[in-house]
């Protein structure tokens, strides 16, 4: 990392302004950082060097006749389940080889509205389904991070691995990520950097390949919090393209950092203390809860009663979704075709080439719960007990909180290729324990890094708000950024 | 004896999947499996299941199942023509196309 791709997009922002940076300068150092690091850390499945440039160029015309946008200039990351107009969109999966959609996604324009330079698209697991990344059809991004005195390579979590890889690797200033069980919070955790989940509804789902249309959401992973505020900020919108994207204007969240945290309440939720979670990440929430408290917060212990049933309803309501979303990749209209004697074993054999096995899975378990005489015992049981944990919520917001706090994932990042994970697919799916109930609720929920293990890799705290009250998140998690501090990995690549 | 209450006696979930069941999904699904396939997707997907099976310990007697993860009412747009005229951008990415046609196998003798 040279010392301009470790810039915050506030820090960037601010030499551009004085004169004393451009965004062709800014670009072509990351540019340079990419060629030199994709080989070890995979981040990129596809780099828009030309696109790039000619972007910083017209940022740093308008910056000239002083009509810089909120984020004119700065280099971006997207993870290749946003639609690109005119650049390789395939959602990691080998089912959209070749694919380059003639549209642009809601929240992407949006960026490059505001002035946001486009660097190109990250790696991800396969239609956003997985922990670690490990389900790209490009093969699996690396974590920047390692263990001391480890030559072992490490997840960055998932889906949104790439993005989460990139920015902690100063591979560009911030990216876009989703989330629909953890995939923005568990690779941020992993990566000691930050990434929130917006309330449902508060980014546009249009132009973004869609997994479980109920739960996915678009958001930032950033160095800091208040990077994620101003791609927040630039990210979502009012749209008319997505009938359950809000008519809400959309806030000035970084004016929220800053605010004092007195006389918050914060809940402390006893059920997300799991079985064989780390002591140090038990010590972790513990030292979060502390920060809180000398900063003036009230914290209160809460029920959450129905936690440990939002992993398996999640199994049941992501795949059913899954299952129906993915049913238009038939070798018709976009993407891989393979051949068969008719038209059902063309689409068969389609199918079968172009998904990944976890994609499959999950198709599989979502016709299954969907289909005739099961559909009560699952599915609906399923979106009643998602009521039950909504309601959890409701009970706690309603007696007065106004934030939760819990560890953002039971562990640290893990070898890939770890084999306890590779045998039981289940095992995999518990990365998410923390984080998918904030799905399952619609509500928001940030990542922020908090400290490190005994290993030197990055924990990260998670904060869930009342919904569409991203701004008590920015601001409490601010205060906890400030109390921990920033993390780095040390260059290895 | 005791009284049972319905939260007592949970809905019995068909628990398992076998191989046949397996290919008849797969086919509803539209994916080739061999048998190969189908026998590691019968323990794959068996112990899927087996994990989520512990929803029938909760008791939802009563319960509204979730909808709608925000309350809003259904947006409705102008009745006006807003966009069209896209069949070359509509059929640009498709692996086969006559004109502004998508090609596919014969489906009809």
């Amino acid at each position: 990392m040279t010392e301009l791709t470790r810039l915050t997009i506030a820090e960037a922002r601010d030499q551009m302004d004085k004169g004393a940076l451009s965004s062709a300068e800014l670009t072509e150092a990351y540019i340079g950082a990419i060629e030199a690091a994709n080989g070890a850390l995979n981040a990129y499945v596809a780099v828009s060097a030309d696109k790039a440039r000619a972007m910083a160029k017209q940022s740093d015309e308008r910056i000239a006749r002083g009509e810089a946008g909120r984020l004119e200039g700065i280099p971006l990351g997207i993870k290749d389940l946003f639609a690109t107009e005119g650049i390789h969109t395939q959602a990691c999966s080998h089912i959209l080889v070749g694919f380059e959609p003639r549209y642009e996604s809601t929240v992407t324009a949006n960026l490059w509205a505001d002035g946001a330079v486009m660097l190109g698209k990250l790696n991800m697991d396969e239609f956003a389904m997985g922990s670690s990344n490990e389900n790209s059809y490009y093969g699996p991004a690396v974590n920047p991070w390692r263990a001391e005195g480890s030559q072992e390579n490490l997840v960055p979590g998932g889906s949104s691995g790439g993005s989460a890889a990139a920015v902690a690797a100063g591979l560009c200033v911030a990216a876009t990520a989703t989330d629909t069980g953890g995939s923005i919070r568990q690779p941020a955790a992993f990566t000691g950097t930050v990434g929130i989940k917006p309330t449902y509804g508060r980014c546009s789902r249009w132009g973004i390949a869609a997994f479980a249309s109920s739960l996915d959401q678009a958001g930032p992973i950033t160095r800091d919090v208040r990077d994620a505020a101003l791609m927040l900020t630039s990210m979502a919108s009012v749209d008319d393209k997505d009938t359950t994207c809000v008519d809400k204007p959309v806030p000035d969240y970084a004016a929220a950092l800053g605010q004092s945290v007195k006389g918050l309440k914060i809940g402390i939720p006893k059920e997300y203390r799991v079985d064989a979670m780390p002591e140090e990440i038990e010590t972790l929430w513990h030292q979060g809860i502390a920060w809180l408290k000398d900063a003036g917060a009230e914290i209160v212990d809460i029920e959450l009663p129905n936690t440990r049933y939002a992993l398996p309803a999640y199994y049941i309501v992501a795949p059913a979704e899954a299952s129906s979303n993915l049913a238009r990749y038939d070798g018709v209209r976009y993407g891989l075709r393979v051949p068969g004697k008719d038209i059902l074993e063309m689409y068969e054999n389609t199918r079968a080439e172009g998904f990944g096995d976890e994609v499959k899975r999950r198709i599989m378990i979502g016709t299954y719960v969907l289909s005739a005489g099961y559909y009560d015992a699952y599915y609906l049981r399923a979106q009643k007990v998602r009521t039950l944990i909504k309601r959890d919520f409701e009970t706690a917001f309603n007696a007065g909180v106004d934030a939760i706090l819990t560890p953002a994932t039971p562990s640290s990042a893990f070898p890939i290729g770890d084999s306890a994970m590779k045998s039981d697919p289940v095992k995999m799916y518990l990365n998410d324990i923390f984080t998918v109930t904030v799905n399952m609720a619609g509500l928001p929920g940030i990542s922020v890094p908090a400290g490190l293990d005994h290993q030197g890799l990055p924990l990260g705290l998670q904060l869930i708000g009342r919904p569409f009250d991203e701004e008590t998140l920015f601001r409490t998690a601010h205060v906890i950024e400030q109390a921990a501090g920033r993390f780095e990995p040390t260059r290895w690549w | 004896m005791a009284l049972s209450s319905k939260s007592n006696t949970p809905i019995r979930y068909p628990m398992s999947v076998d191989q046949t069941t397996v290919k008849r999904v797969a086919r509803l699904a539209r994916i080739t499996v061999t048998d190969e396939d189908a026998a590691r997707m019968e323990g794959e997907l068996n112990t899927i299941l087996g994990f989520v099976e512990q929803l029938s310990e909760v008791d939802v007697d009563g319960v509204e199942p979730m909808t709608s993860v925000m309350p809003m009412t259904i947006k409705m747009r102008r009745d006006q023509v807003t966009d069209g005229a896209k069949a070359d951008d509509i059929v640009a990415n498709a692996p086969e196309t006559t004109g502004s046609f998508f090609l596919v196998p014969k489906v009809v003798e």
